[in-house]
């Protein structure tokens, strides 16, 4: 069985860097970053198979794709730390002269990032080109993408939905981070879409269902079912069940947190919720 | 004066299909994608000689040019194929975001553009797509005026590292550039040399623009024509050596005169040389049913059209 023990020390010091982040600059988006540092943390950490060294083309390693481009934080955080690039350049998001631009984006060459996402939707196409590429290289290794819940209301996901079945791209596994909240509110308020479940069971997708989304047990668990699923004919879709703004009680069950930085009361009681494991940057 | 002789009509989009099927031999990293209009862009061959690399996505232009970009990695070389309208303004986020900033190694290659698409209307008869291309940083922007010249550009691009918007069209046109030219990204080439006026055109109006200059040359008029295929990065030199000379110019393009050659022409030469300029293309407008010949004329957009604006120009020298 992995560590554990480190993954979730991991998380929390993930859980201070999104905070921390955020706060410098007072903007960026904390609420779904919080609820997906789990997924992240266990993403590089135990899931994914890379290669040491960055290279776009991404041969021979499972390669990651983030649709929802907006929880950029999470992303720096853990592929900081997971080696990419220095924990101090966490210092510089957003700032001018970055590297780490409010939205991912490979245009100022951050290793780790292989397209520019934030105009939300155009993830998953991305992620069947990346996976039909390596069909066409021999290349065994997987593609992972994440797109938020409210994220697929926009109309290009479900062209990627249903080519990805129709053309069998059976070694993409596309995860949702089901939180239910948008910018608006509650996913049911603003634009209920049902079960997801059943419409990518609809379009042709194995599904697998997370319901602790922010329990790394569970996550490993599923994704290693997810894996298991792979190679079949069919592509492969996690719904993983999360809290946004997990870890700190004030942002989580809320869309409050969504696009809105602490203020440095704010910071203080989350870091105080969440105690320095591994290191500030 | 240098005249050209027509070699046959041929459709630009066949040009497009020849150069990709060429590819498909010599490249084994080119792939091609086409959104329901394998026919119209003649990309027929390349899927027969090579069904692994190539995708038919479906009537689905967004996630067309998403795939694309994730096929550049893995050290793919996409070409993607449809109508101009749907390759630019149906999809300019996805091309904004996942190609251009993202600097993926796409050719988004579009047929049927322009006015000459003909009866299907306006609709699907887009004027401002060279305008929607051009704006994007680091965005090559290509239109070429006959089946050869669409061949060698064909072949071109995808030697050249970096986003390009290759843009041919629907009719029948003179074919009259030779077969085995070498196309260089961002050269003009000057095809008669004159000293009264300049005309610079690109597309299909370049033949109409050497059809011009020989009425013109009857009149005593020596005009210069350069086809310019590649608007972005533009020739700057060739355009300002030639008005050096002659000290007026005409632009001559089948799109609106917002956004296309005509205006990266004036900024040229408002930057370096102010110069009496005359536009030859769609006044702000949309286009509408009818035969190709029928909306030329309409719309102002032949040898006709740009003999009167060489009229005009010569009296503002």
């Amino acid at each position: 069985m992995p560590d554990t023990k480190h993954l979730k020390d991991l998380t929390t010091q993930v859980r201070r860097d999104i905070l921390r982040m955020v706060h410098k600059v007072n903007s960026g988006h904390p609420g779904g970053s919080l609820g997906c540092a789990e997924f992240f943390v266990s993403l590089y950490n135990e899931i994914m198979d890379t290669n040491a060294t960055f290279n776009m083309d991404g041969r021979d390693e499972d390669i990651f794709f983030l649709s929802n481009g907006h929880i950029s934080p999470v992303y720096y955080s853990v592929l900081a730390r997971s080696g990419y690039f220095s924990i101090d350049e966490l210092n510089t998001f957003r700032l001018l002269d970055s590297r780490l631009q409010g939205h991912p984006t490979t245009h100022e060459g951050l290793p780790g990032i292989r397209i520019a996402s934030g105009s939300l939707g155009q993830g998953m196409s991305v992620a069947l080109g990346a996976a039909q590429a390596k069909k066409l290289n021999g290349d065994n290794h997987l593609v992972y993408s994440l797109h938020g819940d409210g994220e697929l209301q926009e109309g290009q996901n479900w062209e990627a939905i249903m080519y990805a079945s129709a053309k069998k791209v059976d070694n993409l596994i596309s995860t949702i981070d089901l939180n239910g909240k948008q910018i608006d509110g509650a996913t049911d308020d603003v634009l209920p879409m049902g079960s997801i479940k059943n419409k990518f069971e609809a379009f042709g997708w194995s599904v697998v269902e997370i319901e602790e989304g922010n329990n790394i047990d569970a996550i490993l668990e599923g994704m290693a079912d997810a894996k298991s699923k792979t190679g079949k004919r069919k592509p492969v879709c996690v719904l993983l069940k999360t809290v946004m703004g997990n870890g700190i009680d004030f942002m989580m069950h809320t869309h409050a947190w969504h696009g809105k930085a602490p203020n440095d009361e704010q910071l203080a009681i989350g870091l105080a919720q969440n105690p320095e494991t591994l290191g500030d940057y | 004066m240098k005249t050209y002789e027509n070699q046959g009509n041929k459709d630009t989009r066949s040009g497009f299909g020849a150069g990709l099927t060429e590819l498909g031999k010599t490249n084994e990293n080119v792939v091609a994608l086409c959104a329901d209009l394998i026919g119209s862009l003649k990309m027929d061959d390349f899927k027969n000689n090579h069904p692994e690399r190539f995708f038919q996505i479906g009537i689905a232009e967004a996630n067309m040019i998403g795939i694309a970009a994730g096929l550049t990695i893995g050290g793919k070389i996409p070409f993607t194929g449809t109508f101009a309208n749907f390759s630019t303004g149906r999809v300019y986020d996805q091309i904004r975001q996942s190609v251009v900033y993202s600097g993926k190694n796409v050719k988004i290659c579009a047929s049927h553009a322009g006015i000459t698409l003909g009866e299907d209307g306006a609709t699907h008869q887009i004027l401002e797509d060279i305008g929607l291309m051009k704006m994007l940083p680091g965005m090559t922007v290509i239109n070429t005026c006959d089946y050869n010249q669409t061949k060698a550009a064909t072949l071109a691009i995808a030697e050249h590292n970096g986003p390009v918007y290759l843009r041919f069209g629907r009719p029948k046109v003179a074919n009259f550039t030779n077969e085995d030219q070498t196309f260089e990204i961002g050269k003009a080439v000057t095809l008669t040399e004159g000293t009264d006026v300049t005309i610079v055109a690109t597309g299909h109006l370049v033949w109409e623009a050497l059809k011009a200059s020989k009425v013109l040359h009857e009149k005593g008029i020596s005009a210069e024509v350069i086809n310019i295929h590649t608007i972005k990065p533009l020739d700057d030199k060739a355009i300002l050596d030639s008005v050096r000379k002659t000290g007026c110019i005409v632009t001559a393009e089948e799109h609106n005169y917002l956004g296309g050659l005509g205006e990266s022409v004036s900024r040229v030469l408002a930057k370096h040389l102010p110069t009496p300029q005359e536009y030859v293309a769609t006044n702000d407008t949309f286009g509408e049913s009818g035969t190709p010949a029928q909306l030329m004329e309409k719309y102002g957009l032949n040898s006709n059209a740009i003999i009167k604006a060489t009229e005009n120009v010569l009296k503002r020298k």
